[in-house]
């Protein structure tokens, strides 16, 4: 391997890391402070896609289908939380992954039913269709690079907006311990629902900028959402910083496993590298939880 | 007294079994194909084709009414093996087609056949079912899985090409088209690689082939991963460097509307497309499009060319397909406007037909649809049928 093909193959697993990481840190928030196991949150992701493309056959505008994705996917999102998820909130963990379970079944059905078997289309806007070299003859696909300023953008304002705001304090005590933050004044139950707002509004960005480079069909989150859990239990549960450098490693491992291993151990990279670490960090990298 | 009722009544039995193949009697047909997951656009593809060949036979097989029996696979193998169970044994049906996946079909069609069912299938080509375990009761309308792989080498050969990187998923079916691949094409693989099944990022996989270098890239990526690669690789910008190439099953409408411009100028060997030049294909696709506002992939013209044929066996000994002998001889020999064009079964039951190139373009709508251009084979058989020694009854 020269070394522009090994540079190049770093920024691929960086970029993969990038798109993982705003898959994960929605569910990292949602699980790690309302210890609440959110498999749906591949149907958020499902959900933004969707409206994206809706959104964008019916303007042909790109930034118009952002805004409905994130929209959309933020609202299904409160609905849920609303009608079913918050009465889950008290119960035991197998409780939760079997309802958000069934949410995701009744979800892709639902989906089906409407925009029917086959995948949809979602198009880069020209300027962003091309490709620009970062080395002497290794051009590299616009919109990859945009999806990676775009993921480092959000990570660096979810940083800012947790560490440095008075909700982002409610956000971290409710992390450390949920009954003394609730008796320190702070409220809960709207901390909790603004929290998976948001949390399915980062699932559905992650589902638009996912939308075109994937295919935009029935059942497009659950394999992200695997590697979302990978990413939220390494990085340490509801550490959004644990995630983001969870996110890079599990890209940059699986794509050199990809690269320079057969099929089969290639694919087992990942998870070889989960075991490995959880042998020696059980909490994550980053564990918030005492 | 009590023994001549009895005898009466098994009689009376005998009798209602003996007509069992009276005209108005339906033949029921099981439909078992995958209608839900990440293939099932591909169930419903072969069933709307299906279901149109039925109307152009006005509804009816060989003068008899249909009773269409449908189940979901879900694309497993233990799913589909009791769903067909269960239509062999309680819904009693003559015929089982529909499946789409090789897997699924090797589960299912050896407990139907064993009951004599006859499998007729209208996608799914094992190569065990065209080789050593060929069956007098078992048909292929639809292909060999590994027959457009070879087309595609031969064409690259005629073509003076001799670098190619290959890729498939790394599963059964992914490697039997690689392998067809490489049975024809005699320049060199530059690289040959076969990924997790389901993955969804390929730019480690595309940032290889551009090290590799080569003149084109073969690839089998079907439904959604397909999707992924061909929009990834448009995106990376090797399309012009190097083409991408393969079976029709990689390019075909029922991932072309996800994949738009992206796919242009990619180029598959297929049995059949949109654009054949036919009659009979003009007006399929014509009604198909008034009927369900889409246009057909070739596994819509399989399901209809499956309906066509059962029809024309079935019709030509009269609708009496409870004789097993004389229905197997009737589709063996069976006479139908395929809209192939040039279509006959081998003597292994699995198609004689010709292969096209054909070149992914845009339509005057705007739409990506495979253009046929020239013709890369005719009378293509598989590579399979010296080894089948089809068992006279």
């Amino acid at each position: 391997m020269t070394l522009s093909l090994f540079l190049e193959q770093l920024l691929n697993g960086v970029q993969l890391g990038v798109m993982l990481f705003l898959m994960a840190s929605g569910l990292t928030l949602v699980f790690g402070i309302m210890n609440f196991i959110n498999l749906a949150h591949g149907s958020l992701y499902m959900a933004g896609a969707f409206a994206a493309a809706v959104a964008q056959q019916a303007t042909g505008s790109f930034v118009l289908a952002i805004v409905a994705g994130v929209v959309a996917a933020a609202l299904l999102g409160i609905v849920l939380e609303r009608a079913i998820l918050q009465r889950f909130y008290t119960r035991s963990h197998l409780d939760q992954v079997l309802a958000t379970f069934a949410i995701i079944l009744i979800l892709n059905e639902t989906t089906r039913m409407i925009f029917g078997p086959s995948p949809l289309r979602m198009s880069l806007p020209h300027a962003l269709s091309g490709s620009v070299p970062i080395l002497p003859g290794v051009p590299y696909p616009t919109y990859r690079l945009v999806v990676l300023l775009a993921g480092l953008v959000v990570a660096g304002l979810l940083y800012l907006v947790i560490m440095r705001t008075r909700m982002g304090m409610w956000v971290r005590a409710g992390a450390s311990d949920r009954t003394t933050a609730s008796s320190m004044g702070v409220n809960v139950p709207v901390v909790f629902s603004g929290l998976f707002g948001m949390g399915a509004a980062l699932a559905g960005l992650a589902g638009i900028l996912a939308a075109p480079i994937l295919s935009v069909q029935v059942g497009m989150g659950e394999p992200v959402l695997i590697l979302a859990l990978v990413v939220t239990v390494l990085g340490g549960v509801g550490s959004i910083r644990g995630a983001f450098f969870a996110a890079l490693l599990v890209g940059v491992v699986d794509t050199f496993g990809r690269v320079l291993l057969t099929p089969a151990l290639g694919s087992m990279a990942i998870f070889v590298t989960m075991a490995i670490i959880l042998a020696f960090r059980p909490r994550g990298m980053f564990a918030t939880h005492g | 007294m009590m023994r001549f009722r009895t005898a009466f009544a098994a009689a009376l039995l005998c009798g209602t079994f003996s007509v069992a193949a009276r005209a108005e009697d339906p033949v029921k047909i099981g439909f078992l194909s995958t209608f839900s997951g990440p293939g099932a656009a591909l169930g419903q593809e072969v069933l709307d084709g299906f279901k149109l060949g039925l109307e152009a036979s006005g509804g009816k097989i060989g003068g008899r009414p249909v009773e269409l029996f449908q189940a979901d696979d879900q694309a497993k193998p233990d799913v589909g093996r009791q769903q067909a169970d269960k239509m062999v044994e309680r819904d009693k049906i003559n015929v089982l087609t529909g499946v789409i996946f090789s897997n699924v079909m090797l589960a299912v069609a050896k407990p139907a056949l064993d009951a004599g069912v006859f499998v007729v299938s209208a996608n799914a080509g094992p190569s065990q079912y065209a080789g050593a375990q060929c069956n007098p009761h078992y048909f292929a309308v639809s292909f060999q899985n590994d027959s457009g792989a070879e087309a595609m080498g031969t064409y690259l050969n005629a073509k003076g090409v001799k670098k190619i990187y290959a890729l498939a998923p790394n599963y059964p079916a992914g490697k039997d088209f690689i392998a067809g691949f490489k049975r024809t094409f005699k320049g060199e693989l530059v690289g040959e690689k076969y990924t997790t099944f389901g993955q969804l990022d390929y730019a480690a996989e595309i940032a290889e082939i551009r090290a590799a270098n080569p003149q084109g890239v073969f690839f089998f990526y079907p439904g959604g991963m397909g999707v992924n690669f061909v929009k990834q690789y448009d995106q990376a910008g090797l399309k012009k460097t190097a083409p991408l190439y393969g079976p029709s099953f990689s390019v075909d409408q029922t991932v072309l509307p996800a994949m738009g411009d992206a796919a242009l100028g990619a180029y598959s060997a297929a049995f059949w497309a949109e654009t054949w030049d036919n009659p009979q294909s003009k007006k399929f696709v014509a009604d198909f499009e008034a009927k369900y506002h889409r246009i057909p992939s070739s596994y819509a013209s399989d399901g209809y060319d499956t309906a066509l044929v059962l029809d024309a066996a079935a019709k030509a000994i009269g609708g009496k397909i409870e004789d097993k002998k004389a229905f197997r001889k009737a589709l063996e020999t069976a006479k139908f406007t395929s809209l192939r064009g040039n279509f006959k079964f081998d003597t292994n039951h699995y198609p004689i037909q010709d292969y096209y190139l054909t070149e992914i373009v845009k339509d005057p709508k705007g739409r990506p649809i495979m253009q046929v251009r020239e013709k890369i084979d005719s009378d293509h058989r598989d590579a399979y049928v010296s080894q089948c020694k089809m068992a006279a009854e």
